[in-house]
């Protein structure tokens, strides 16, 4: 599909990119405005990652089988393989954010896979959604951190271990990486989607040129594969570090 | 991104973009649309942590949890039969040997009472032979003394005749005598 879209700019003579295209969101009936209950790409997207989410967590568990079938084997094994995380990076006492942090991670996962379907919208490729998914981290981590050990969770910014003179160097320092936190949680995630769509779309676009179209095949595809890791690799990241600053809200100090 | 509608959405949102004054090329940055989605991701976050607290999560754990049990009581039964089956040859073993015990006492008793059969049988046959032997013996003995009495009175009756013969006359004590003492020496 890049292709073509490449070729028909193409024949309006010269190379035309446009890489970004493909994040534009859009009203899925009609053209009207985007308001903010409309119904857009992203809305179907999200909805798709949804029913994705719903026919490997549900439908393939219905049978309850003590021995599984395939997809029942995947289901479980994204449960152990986040409940594990949970349990060895959070702690034990951080179980109960277990569902949280699994609707995190399943909904970051299925959206990056099925952003890597032809044609269709990547909704983590947008800061609005990983920022709202950063700074619920944030804000969770914020709030129970402060709910459940008071005021000995600015113990976080207080290294105990450094010498004393050093400590309110050490607590400036801690603070500004506490607020940068949500930022570069959200930013990591969502360039590093963008950024591989994009490469994609513009390996695409000289595809249009007869020569160096076959080179352009190749790329894209080995960027494709790439791509297939990343999706995962910055869904596990992303809850991976989820775990780690709910550990802090759990365990405050060094 | 549909090829034929590309063009006329990036003027759209061009146009768009360039209305609401945020910068063009980057939709992401087009924070007219940040409403919407986040509208709309908080309503999917809300609808999975739904469906995997209340469906999918425990449903889950409790077949893992099953599982789990199935095979630790697994393992036990394992257990039990692998210790039923080390008794049910001790059992075996036992009995092999058991039967081995009686079956040499078997054989140890009817060799027994064979051997006093046949030593039963033994002595009663050569009681019967002793009887037979004696019983001969005995027969023997009288055709003998039967005979010596024929033979004396043969030689008496045949010495009286011969005396007569030589025209002698004798008596017969004395004939019977002289054929008494013959015979005797």
């Amino acid at each position: 599909m890049a292709t073509e879209a490449a070729e028909a700019h193409g024949e309006e003579g010269g190379l035309v990119f446009h890489p970004m295209d493909q994040f534009i969101v859009k009203p899925l009936f009609g053209d009207g405005e985007v308001h903010w209950y409309t119904i857009t790409n992203a809305t179907l997207w999200m909805f798709l990652a949804v029913v994705a989410m719903t026919i490997l967590m549900v439908l393939m568990t219905s049978r309850r089988a003590t021995i599984p079938s395939k997809g029942q084997s995947i289901a479980e094994m994204a449960y152990g393989f986040v409940y594990k995380m949970v349990e060895d990076v959070a702690g034990k006492d951080a179980v109960g954010f277990f569902p949280y942090v699994m609707t995190l991670f399943m909904f970051i996962v299925f959206a990056n896979f099925l952003g890597l379907i032809p044609m269709s919208f990547t909704t983590t490729s947008h800061f609005a959604v990983t920022v709202v998914l950063a700074l619920a981290v944030f804000l969770t981590v914020t709030i129970y951190g402060f709910m459940k050990n008071g005021a000995k969770f600015l113990g976080l910014f207080w290294v105990s271990s450094a010498p004393l003179p050093l400590r309110p160097i050490l607590a400036v320092i801690e603070l500004i990486s506490y607020f940068v936190r949500p930022v570069s949680h959200s930013i990591r995630l969502a360039g590093n989607v963008m950024a591989g769509h994009a490469v994609i779309k513009v390996f695409a676009g000289f595809a249009a040129i007869a020569v160096i179209s076959p080179v352009s095949v190749v790329a894209i595809t080995a960027m494709y594969g790439l791509e297939v890791l990343v999706a995962f690799i910055q869904a596990y990241v992303f809850t991976i570090l989820t775990c780690v600053y709910l550990k802090d809200a759990l365990h405050p100090g060094h | 991104m549909a090829t034929e509608h590309g063009d006329g959405l990036a003027d759209a949102t061009g146009v768009a973009e360039h209305a609401a004054g945020s910068a063009p090329g980057m939709p992401q940055l087009n924070f007219d649309h940040w409403g919407n989605q986040i509208f709309w991701l908080i309503v999917t976050l809300v609808v999975i942590y739904f469906i995997l607290s209340r469906v999918a999560l425990p449903r889950i754990g409790a077949v893992l949890a099953e599982r789990a049990g199935t095979i630790t009581n697994d393992i036990a039964a394992a257990e039990d039969l692998k210790q039923k089956a080390v008794e049910a040859e001790a059992a075996y073993e036992k009995a092999l040997a058991d039967a081995r015990v009686e079956a040499n006492e078997i054989i140890a008793k009817t060799r027994a009472e064979i051997q006093a059969e046949l030593d039963e049988a033994t002595a009663k046959a050569d009681a019967e032979i002793a009887a037979k032997t004696a019983e001969g013996e005995k027969a023997i003995a009288e055709i003998r003394a039967n005979a010596m009495e024929s033979v004396e009175a043969v030689a008496k009756d045949t010495a009286a005749a011969v005396v007569a013969g030589l025209g002698f006359s004798a008596d017969a004590k004395d004939v019977d005598k002289a054929v008494a003492d013959r015979m005797k020496g």
